[in-house]
């Protein structure tokens, strides 16, 4: 069996590596790059708890394979925070308890940075919609809704 | 398992037609790669991603509608202004599909071709009376978007053969297309019920054509022609709606599942029926 | 020198609790840095996977992995054979690990490979040969009891079970006081009503992992994820005959467990194969092996008599639960029965449980196990009752409400609880008078949770710069070691920021309880208090011998040792900071520790009130508004207390509309994964308000009651009244999807 050389950029780094055919990307890097801060909750698309963005659109790394990132930008949760300062998300979640056990806090984090790029005033409702696809079990979503809203605001403040 | 990215829809057909049958096409890989990985899943010999084929991911307005290209996100679909206006419909029903990670991937070929009873896209294309163009060794031939799924699962396309773009017809004048689902929860679960209204409305605000599908409440989905009959030539008053939905749900034909019971689907069918017609009459602007 | 004693429940002003500090664990949650158990990995590291029966009741007649350990790659195929016969207590743990004559449940584990690569494990797993005879099955727990039902065992029911009953039963418990039929006579109204509940799975939605490890000596390392690693060593050094000292685990940052992870399934087979093959070997699940082959919660057929008076007064309180609890004794029953009707004031009482076994996942605790399918039954019939004689609701079990004093339903009498304070807090708030809308419709309930203490081992440790080391033997699930750090800088007098909480493994600590039983705040936090306590007079103790004078004449207060008394004479106070840094030259390194068995942790009550809308041409439910009132006794760290009681909340509301393990005829789980076994997403639920209310458990320092495992008890019932008032037909069958919804309003 042999493997695919892919070279790609990944949190703005040059990244190459090799896998096999059927290999997703989400194995590619959690087994191959050690970057295990996108979790596999399911493997079948149902929980976010992979999510990243490939070339700024948020999808499951669960279902893409390692080969399709040749050439693209990925984005994932380890390249959110920008060295020592974190993201607004990221203060607000630990500031509102946003998170309990924090197994789904990278999935939720990388599609809520996804949904205030493209829409910094997001409604409750908009925000509940775009999130549904990340599976929380601890919080019930509540404190999670309401620190990317606060992390909105503070967002649309600063600019 | 080899992986084949080929850049020209010729260099694609080349590639299936020398993997003589064990390729499978990989658009957004929504379904793909949850079969791969499934116990009981596919083992293909090679993949072939069609989305370095430029042509694939274009969008293009053409006779007056849309050619949608085979590699094109529902995401990307519901950005377009212009696909947007004029058939709401089907890029709702696209984008109903999972979350906003899979509509960042999922495409309406790849849905089509996955031939779920349950599809969302399908029965809004339907409706809206797409055509998919199929690439084989032959040529390209256009076949209505229904043709393609013959049972859940199969579709009616050859081995060597893939979908490269869906045409979406000009939309007609005072015309306007809906999409609605029954789920049990609010997002992520596969459609208990679907159905795709599109029709058109005279000056004077009666009906004049229409087209009616139902998705989930058969083994493929059905065109409900007696769902158009109930419609053309009323004003879509609630007697017109009432008679709608009891054709639909005399149509359907469903089964008891572990998302739904026959008695439910059946139900269900009638009453989305109705609602779907009276979105599709308000955006065709008629009185709501 | 004068110390509080250790159940002084006067108020007192705290500086740090009930404050709302960041979590330590914060930011590697936030940034992914932190642990969970599939994230870390060993060099030469093999991976290991499981293959499972087929069928849901088989005898293994022969099992040959020739052909799988003859391919390149593999290095072990592990079956039972592998494993020596285990003791009692863990026999039954061994064979949901590992089957051994039968596989008693789809998905049971038959054996298990290691090999060198995920893929090549996989094709491994194809080539083993089983040799399975089907034999009938039983799913249902009413078709599990009724005579000729397919049996899973013989002989194992155990002396409180009459003759007569099929051998799938295991146990009957009974609890109450009173005579019922006396009682029924007393009642203007009864009610005869049975309820059904379906399984369902805690959902975390981090699978469970490990990476195992050991040497040719019996020397042995586990990571593992787990609410209880201390647990996990005590039950693997058993199931592989080692010394709990040979075995040492250390716990991952866990992701979810809410009961599930209180056992092992994974861990003793993954020793096993590190055993065997001399290398370490990783085992993850997925997420369809989780749904199949881990621990869901009971299916449960409940009938419920309940007798009242025309002013709400219940005179009688009946019911007999049965439950399945999978594949082998140990259905929640007992406590499903002891808190039926525990918030109530009750002359006659009298629960019945039955334990059953089926063709299903052995069963596993999930969050107030047992109790919130009985408080549905209970919960349910108070209100139907309620309405009849046109009460309203809330003054019904005002009326009925447990207090100081009262003899509860499963035998103590309780101390000062918090229940009617609930229902006051519920009755006055305005979620109660808000106007309701066309198909709308309110609901409440009552819940109760035991509340447990246990086995705890807590040691503080302070560094040269004062630094204070705290290590607790209990995985956090939900933030317990913010608290833990709040707890021991309140009582240090020091900064949040200068205590660090860890987890520390087997090696560290004697023994520790699981988390479970919402005991880590009340537990952990008394032995870190007392351990506190400890560090504090070894400190006094330092500063007195600096300035010359008695241990007596020295007392803490305000983070430092300071001179009281006629006698101590003039001396500046000594810092926390200041003591550490000359310990050697007083004695040595400064420490406090505290091993415990702890009693005295208090109940707690809550009382939830919901409001939903129904479509009536299709049954889909909309949860509109969601208030929870629950007595924390004293709530630590706010924050994470409201987030207990969301979290129940919402696993009640998932429990009550869409989740259900579905099976077909054969036996066979049809909805092994997220899309059809369906948990609530963001957009079905409104925002959860939490009114925390604060009646002090006299059992703690600070009064700290546990609250996680109450919050999950009401909501059932509480979405059942409110989706009943909605469509004005009762709902006693969960859970309420809209086929049955709608099923419910057509048959009006």
């Amino acid at each position: 069996m042999s493997k695919i050389h892919v070279t790609t950029t990944i949190n703005g780094d040059p990244v190459d590596f090799l896998c096999d055919g059927g290999e997703s990307l989400l194995d590619v890097l959690r087994d191959r790059l050690g970057m295990t801060g996108s979790k596999e909750g399911c493997g079948t698309g149902d929980c976010g708890a992979c999510s990243i963005t490939v070339d700024g659109r948020l999808v499951c790394s669960c279902l893409m394979l390692g080969a399709e990132a040749e050439g693209r930008e990925i984005a994932t949760i380890e390249g959110m925070a920008d060295g020592e300062t974190l993201h607004p998300l990221q203060r607000k979640f630990i500031e509102h308890a946003a998170l309990q056990c924090g197994i789904c806090t990278p999935g939720i984090l990388v599609a809520a940075q996804s949904l205030l790029e493209r829409n910094p005033d997001p409604t409750e409702e908009e925000t509940r919609y775009w999130l549904a696809g990340n599976l929380c079990r601890c919080t019930g979503y509540d404190k999670i809704i309401r620190a990317v809203l606060d992390a909105a605001k503070d967002m649309r403040e600063a600019s | 398992m080899q992986y084949h990215a080929p850049t020209s829809v010729d260099d694609a057909l080349r590639l299936l037609a020398a993997e003589n049958g064990n390729c499978q096409i990989l658009a957004g890989g929504t379904d793909l790669l949850v079969r791969l990985r499934s116990e009981m899943g596919d083992d293909p010999e090679s993949i072939l991603d069609i989305k370095r084929i430029d042509d694939l991911r274009a969008i293009t307005p053409e006779a007056g509608g849309w050619r949608i290209g085979a590699a094109v996100s529902g995401a990307e679909m519901s950005e377009h202004a212009g696909l947007v206006a004029d058939w709401p419909g089907v890029v709702e029903a696209m984008n109903l599909i999972g979350s906003t990670q899979i509509q960042g991937r999922a495409t309406l070929a790849g849905n089509l071709c996955n031939a779920s009873p349950a599809a969302d896209s399908v029965p809004a294309m339907v409706a809206a009376g797409a055509m998919a163009r199929i690439a084989g060794p032959d040529g390209a031939r256009d076949i209505p978007v229904a043709e393609v799924p013959t049972a859940p699962g199969r579709t009616s396309l050859d081995k060597a053969e893939f979908i490269t773009s869906i045409h979406l017809p000009a939309r007609p004048e005072r015309g306007g297309d809906a999409y609605l689902r029954f789920i049990p929860r609010t997002e992520m679960d596969i459609a208990v019920v679907g159905c795709g209204v599109a029709l058109t409305l005279d000056e004077a605000g009666i009906c004049n054509a229409a087209r009616v599908s139902l998705g989930a409440v058969g083994p493929v989905v059905m065109l409900v022609e007696a769902g158009a009959e109930a419609l053309i030539g009323t004003p879509l008053d609630d007697a017109a709606l009432d008679a709608l939905a009891a054709v639909c749900s005399e149509a359907a034909s469903p089964i008891d599942d572990k998302r739904g019971t026959v008695a439910f689907r059946t139900h269900v069918a009638g009453v989305l029926a109705r609602r779907a017609a009276s979105i599709a009459k308000t955006r065709a602007g008629g009185a709501s | 020198m004068a110390l509080d004693s250790k159940t002084g429940t006067a108020p007192r002003d705290f500086k740090i609790i009930g404050t709302r500090p960041a979590r330590p664990d914060g930011i590697d949650k936030v940034t992914g840095r932190a642990r969970f158990g599939a994230d870390m990995s060993a060099p030469g590291m093999l991976v290991g996977r499981v293959l499972r029966s087929p069928h849901a009741h088989a005898r293994i007649k022969s099992i040959d992995s020739s052909a799988a350990e003859a391919l390149s790659g593999v290095h072990a195929v592990v079956t039972r054979a592998d494993f020596s016969a285990p003791g009692e207590d863990v026999a039954d743990i061994l064979d949901n690990c590992m089957a051994g004559e039968k596989a008693l449940y789809d998905g049971h584990a038959v054996a298990a490979v290691a090999a060198a690569s995920a893929a090549v494990a996989r094709q491994a797993l194809k080539l083993i040969k089983v040799e399975y005879e089907p034999l009938p099955h039983v799913t249902d727990v009413d078709a599990a009891m009724a005579t000729g039902a397919p049996a899973l065992h013989e002989g194992r029911a155990n002396e409180t079970v009459p003759e007569g009953h099929s051998p799938n039963v295991m146990a009957r418990h009974a609890f109450g006081h009173g005579d019922i039929d006396a009682g029924l006579a007393q009642a203007d109204r009864v009610l005869e009503r049975s309820y059904r509940t379906e399984a369902t799975h805690q959902g975390y939605i981090e699978p469970h992992a490990c990476l195992a490890s050991m040497g040719p000596d019996g020397q042995a390392d586990l990571w593992c994820c787990t609410q209880g690693h201390y647990m996990v060593r005590n039950t693997c050094a058993a199931i592989l005959g080692i010394t709990q000292g040979q075995l040492r685990v250390t716990a991952s940052e866990i992701g979810g467990g809410f009961g599930g992870k209180t056992t092992v399934f994974l861990e003793p087979v993954a020793l096993m194969l590190a055993k065997k093959t001399g290398r370490p070997v990783k085992m993850v699940m997925s997420r369809a092996e989780v749904l199949r082959a881990t621990g869901p919660t009971s299916s449960s057929s409940v009938d419920i008599r309940l007798g009242m008076t025309s002013e709400g007064r219940i005179t009688a309180a009946f019911a007999e639960l049965r439950y399945q609890g999978g594949a082998y004794p140990g259905a929640p029953v007992d406590m499903g029965a002891m808190s039926a009707f525990a918030p109530y004031d009750l002359e006659h009482v009298r629960t019945i449980g039955w334990d059953v076994v089926t063709n299903r996942p052995k069963a596993a605790a999930y969050r107030a196990p047992g109790a919130p399918m009985a408080a549905f039954a209970v919960e349910s019939a108070i209100d139907e009752l309620a309405r009849d004689l046109g009460l309203d609701p809330l003054e019904v079990r005002l009326k009925n409400a447990a207090r100081e004093g009262t003899r509860a339903s499963y035998g103590p009498t309780y101390p000062a609880i918090g229940l009617e304070a609930t229902l006051r807090t519920a009755r006055d708030h305005p979620h109660w008078s808000a106007p309701l809308g066309p198909n709308q419709g309110r609901g409440v309930a009552c819940g109760f949770w035991f509340n447990f203490g246990g086995d705890t081992c807590v040691s503080l440790n302070i560094t040269p710069d004062g630094t204070v080391n705290l290590s607790e033997g209990n995985p956090d699930i939900g933030g317990s070691r913010a608290s833990m750090s709040m707890m021991a800088a309140e009582e240090l007098g020091v900064p949040y920021d200068k205590v660090r909480t860890v987890i520390a493994d087997t090696g560290a600590l004697g023994q520790n309880e699981v988390t479970d039983g919402s005991r880590v705040t009340f537990a952990v936090g008394l032995a870190t208090i007392e351990a506190a306590r400890a560090a504090k007079r070894e400190m006094c103790k330092r500063a007195a011998q600096v300035w010359g004078i008695d241990e007596e004449a020295v007392i803490w207060e305000d983070g430092a040792a300071r001179p009281s008394g006629p006698n101590a004479g003039e001396h500046p106070p000594m810092t926390l900071a200041e003591i550490a840094a000359i310990a050697s030259n007083t004695g040595g390194p400064i420490a406090g520790h505290h091993e415990v068995n702890a009693e005295g942790a208090g109940v707690s009550f809550a009382t939830h009130m919901v409001d939903t809308e129904v479509d009536p041409e299709t049954g889909a439910v909309k949860v509109l508004r969601y208030t929870v009132f629950q007595d924390a006794g004293k709530a630590v760290h706010p924050s994470y207390v409201e987030g207990q009681f969301q979290g129940g909340a919402v696993q009640g509301i998932g429990w009550a509309l869409n989740e259900e393990y579905i099976y077909d005829d054969d036996g066979i789980l049809q909805n092994a994964g997220f899309l059809d076994y369906r948990i609530p997403v963001a957009s079905d639920l409104p925002m959860i308000d939490a009114v925390i209310l604060e009646i002090p458990n006299p059992g703690h320092p600070y009064g700290v009651r546990g609250v996680g495992e109450t919050s999950i008890v009401p909501p059932l019932a509480a979405i059942a009244n409110a989706v009943s008032a909605s469509i004005g037909a009762r709902m006693n069958d969960l859970p309420m999807s809209p086929p049955k919804v709608l099923a419910a309003i057509q048959a009006r």
